[in-house]
């Protein structure tokens, strides 16, 4: 089901047993981890009202990425969580405890930003020590917390240096280790890899992916990249237009989303989309549309038949395509163009009047402009509302 | 070859009208100050007439006890304005870089005295300082105060020129700051929150810090300008009582106009412009030094990727 992504995923680098993993069993201990509950919180601008109420939970020590695309809202949740932002209505609760409130040191959070956010006129130890010794945190436990996590994230040797000293990936590596450093309940992450280039955000974010499993702390983390938040989260809360559209573990999101926003957001390449009607024939459901005629598996043809709809779109993975003769349902596709991408290849292809990828194995290389028959797994076919949206 | 040397000779024909209009426009004034310098020139004389006595009015300047005093006073001045200035321009910008209702309008009333021309503001003063009509004195008056011999006593006569100073130059340091303020780098003061920075902590250890380039710039600006100042006190003090407000600019205007002394003002001046080279050439020296450091790092940055 995932070689739809890890055909993009995979990075060209070396992994090196994780840095960071090894940190969180050293620095990160005992400390409470709260419960997060949003309970109706709201945030509007004025009269432009960018979040309406939401309820959402986060279980203790969980990884719960917040993802969607570009003004859904995701960073304001995660910045009225830091107390960075007011809350417009609503409450959100530590536990029991209400925070929304409290300054953002009485949050017991630590957050790395997208832009590192380093303070440019101290150096990379000053950096990393800065809440400590706000905190007047004796200076030889300072001293030690910051070599260990430092040595930890391979930046011991850049300790003097300032961050403009500093490469991408490093600054990366010391705001991280700014908010290691710090023994915090709560870590937020505001799209903390989207500053790198590809090679390093994939090393990056494999190592993210270890301290994952090996923290036992809340991590809040945003992003709009769906790899990011499919290869990280323990839950995944995906949002559009200030609404959560849905959460879930990766798995249910990928293969029960809810709605075409979540089929179309998570899951690389993204899902093929094409208008159909469903008609009952003998016994068997049936989806048609332009250029296709293929038969519902019997659980999909029993949801559909108590949702009554007849206009739909169907849903198709470009994973659940498989060469003709083995298994599935027949479908005619013109291929238009053919993405070389190493093992496999996605196919551009065309039914009817839409586009459809296709992903297949690069063993058998086809032409562009072939006409060829693919095989449909039918238990993997999406059937959604046209007009809603929501899945049936 | 020929071409060659043509092309070669070019830009300095283009570069010639301009070259031109400084040399007569700028270059010309001050030899001609450096060359008075040297000579022992009163203002009945065409310039051709006087005297060479080449550094001796350099010389009688440095034994004489009124130019060391008016030196002095007008390094005095200078630390003492431009010092409070800071500090005040600095603590309001940093106190009013909030989003307000109506604060643009606030910025504009602020920066106002900034752009009163020198004598007006000298004029006004110097009725707000009136002995009997002043508002200073009648105020106090009403209170049942004793009045204060605002610019008739030595100390306090400095202490009011130094007060106009302030009222008028504040604003200049205000709105630099308040810019430097508001182009810092939010995302960091936002760390600096999340890492448990309270408010003074945030101006103390981030704010700040970050805006250092920006002050330390404006502080040499303002210096230079203090150390030239000349119109206020010239018509709130002439700077009186005795010498106690009388700073290099006004004595060199003085001793140019009433003791008709135009070689040795004109060897004063150039005791003021060698200071002002010097400042400027801090500024510079430091700009220089900022860039320099500043391509380092982002050379050794990139070699470590």
């Amino acid at each position: 089901m995932f070689i739809a992504f890890s055909l993009r995923d995979c990075q060209p680098f070396v992994h090196s047993r994780g840095a960071i993993s090894h940190i969180a069993a050293a620095v990160l201990v005992g400390e409470h981890v709260p419960k997060i509950i949003f309970d109706q919180v709201s945030k509007s601008y004025g009269s432009v009202e960018v979040l309406p109420p939401f309820d959402l939970t986060l279980d203790d020590g969980e990884f719960t990425v917040l993802v969607g695309p570009s003004g859904c809202g995701k960073s304001t949740t995660l910045r009225m969580l830091a107390g960075l932002e007011t809350l417009s209505g609503g409450e959100i609760y530590f536990d029991e405890k209400p925070i929304s409130r409290l300054d953002p040191k009485e949050r017991d959070l630590a957050m790395v930003f997208q832009d590192y956010a380093l303070y440019p006129h101290m150096n990379i130890a000053k950096n990393m020590s800065f809440a400590l010794r706000l905190a007047r945190v004796p200076k030889s436990e300072i001293e030690e917390k910051v070599q260990r996590v430092a040595k930890m994230l391979n930046i011991a040797h850049l300790l003097d240096r300032k961050p403009a000293e500093l490469s991408g990936g490093q600054r990366q590596r010391v705001a991280m280790g700014r908010a290691l450093v710090r023994d915090a309940g709560t870590f937020l992450f505001d799209e903390p890899l989207s500053n790198l280039d590809a090679k390093l955000r994939g090393k990056m974010r494999a190592e993210l992916a270890e301290m994952r499993d090996t923290i036992d702390k809340n991590m809040v983390y945003v992003t709009h990249d769906q790899v990011e938040a499919m290869t990280l989260g323990d839950r995944i809360v995906v949002m559009s237009d200030g609404f959560i559209q849905q959460q879930g573990t990766p798995e249910e999101l990928f293969k029960r989303p809810v709605n075409k926003f979540v089929a179309g957001f998570i899951g690389s390449p993204t899902m093929n989309f094409l208008d159909g009607e469903l008609t009952q024939e003998g016994d068997a459901m049936w989806v048609r549309g332009a250029g296709y005629a293929l038969p519902l598996s019997p659980e999909t043809a029993a949801d559909v038949k108590n949702a009554n709809a007849k206009d739909v779109t169907l849903g198709l993975r470009p994973s659940s395509f498989v060469s003709e003769g083995t298994e599935g349902a027949a479908i005619e596709l013109r291929v238009i163009v053919s993405e070389y991408l190493g093992a496999q290849s996605v196919l551009v292809t065309r039914c009817g009047e839409a586009d459809v990828l296709v992903e297949t194995q690069s063993a058998t290389p086809i032409k562009s402009g072939a006409v060829r028959t693919f095989g449909v797994l039918t238990d993997e076919i999406m059937i959604f509302d046209k007009s809603t949206g929501l899945r049936l | 070859m020929q071409s060659a040397n043509v092309n070669r000779v070019t830009p300095y024909l283009f570069l010639a009208p301009a070259a031109l209009v400084m040399a007569v426009a700028l270059l010309y004034p001050i030899g001609y100050m450096i060359y008075a310098s040297f000579l022992d020139w009163n203002p009945s004389q065409r310039i051709g007439e006087a005297e060479f006595v080449g550094l001796r009015n350099y010389i009688n300047l440095l034994g004489d006890a009124a130019f060391r005093e008016s030196f002095f006073v007008t390094l005095k001045f200078a630390a003492v304005v431009v010092s409070l200035e800071m500090v005040i321009g600095v603590g309001l910008a940093l106190l009013l870089d909030r989003n307000i209702r109506g604060m643009s309008v606030l910025r504009t009333l602020f920066i106002l005295p900034m752009m009163i021309a020198p004598i007006v503001v000298g004029l006004m003063w110097r009725y707000m300082y009136h002995p009997s009509v002043g508002v200073f004195n009648r105020t106090l008056k009403s209170l049942g105060l004793d009045p204060i011999p605002w610019l008739s006593d030595g100390s306090w006569a400095f202490a009011s020129v130094v007060i106009a100073d302030i009222w008028q130059w504040t604003p200049f340091i205000f709105i630099l700051s308040l810019a430097a303020l508001q182009s810092l780098p939010q995302s960091a003061m936002e760390a600096a929150r999340i890492d448990g920075a309270m408010g003074w902590q945030q101006v103390l250890y981030i704010k700040l810090p970050l805006m250092m380039p920006v002050l330390i710039v404006t502080l040499l600006l303002r210096l230079i300008d203090a150390f030239k100042v000349l119109e206020v006190i010239l018509v709130l003090t002439n700077g009186g009582p005795g010498l106690s407000t009388e700073i290099l600019s006004l004595r060199i205007s003085r001793t140019a106009s009433e003791f008709r002394e135009l070689g040795e003002a004109a060897a004063m001046s150039n005791y003021l412009l060698i200071l002002l080279v010097i400042l400027t050439f801090a500024m510079f020296a430091y700009n220089k030094a900022v860039e320099a450091r500043t391509a380092r790092l982002r050379k050794a940055a990139e070699e470590d990727i």
